[in-house]
């Protein structure tokens, strides 16, 4: 069960903060997942200048999927 | 150190804190930033962190000053969270031989703070929410330092 984290302007949009995604394996399944549930979030999450750290770690591209991996969704950051 | 905390801090006791015990250091320069009001459009000041990653991403900075400027240590303590204007935001302190060094890794640090830093910033106002974005200055004055 992935856990799924989303930052910033993200989470208003998609209103939510955190959820748990079952059944995933990799990020590029879960993306679709999240658009076929939310197709204005998937839209957002495929946008230019969102990055995405899984486990904290940033990653480029698709990637593998542990069970209880935490996928943040990172939007273009503001700094402090 | 790099600490995220989500109550107001005082930098004064920061600065004495960093600066005890110190027989090598010939210069600490510190900066501290302020919530603005903004003529009362930012009421609040609304600062998001992802625990963990952020204090990594700004611990890879941080490393990268150390070896930079040769410091002797450095600080940062970031708010997160509702921030009143006249709250401190932002503490930086750094400590070096010099004072070259210690001015500029601390404006180094602050650079990359205010453009580049794993933060999401939104500010409340009498007209509702708005998301902030680094300005041009904010890019600007990062890549002074070739990043």
């Amino acid at each position: 069960m992935a856990r799924v984290l989303l930052f910033g302007p993200l989470r208003d949009l998609a209103g939510w903060r955190e959820q748990a995604v079952d059944g995933v394996t990799s990020l590029s399944a879960l993306r679709e997942r999240l658009a076929a549930d939310d197709a204005e979030l998937g839209a957002a999450l495929a946008r230019a200048g969102v990055q995405v750290a899984v486990d904290q770690a940033l990653v480029r591209g698709d990637c593998a999927l542990a069970p209880a991996a935490e996928v943040a969704f990172l939007p273009p950051m503001s700094g402090g | 150190m790099i600490r995220l905390v989500d109550q107001p801090f005082d930098p004064g006791a920061l600065l004495t804190a960093f600066t005890a015990e110190r027989r090598e250091t010939g210069a600490v320069a510190t900066f501290t930033g302020l919530a603005r009001a903004e003529a009362g459009q930012a009421q609040i000041l609304e600062l998001e962190a992802y625990p963990g990653f952020t204090e990594g991403q700004i611990g890879l900075i941080a490393d990268e000053a150390r070896t930079r400027f040769a410091l002797h240590d450095l600080t940062v303590v970031h708010r997160v969270g509702r921030i009143s204007p006249g709250e401190a935001i932002v503490f930086v302190a750094t400590a070096a031989s010099h004072r070259r060094a210690a001015f500029e890794a601390c404006d180094f640090l602050m650079d990359y703070l205010k453009s580049r830093a794993p933060f999401w910033k939104k500010e409340h106002g009498p007209g509702g929410t708005r998301w902030i974005e680094p300005t041009a200055q904010d890019h600007a004055d990062r890549e002074r330092w070739g990043r």
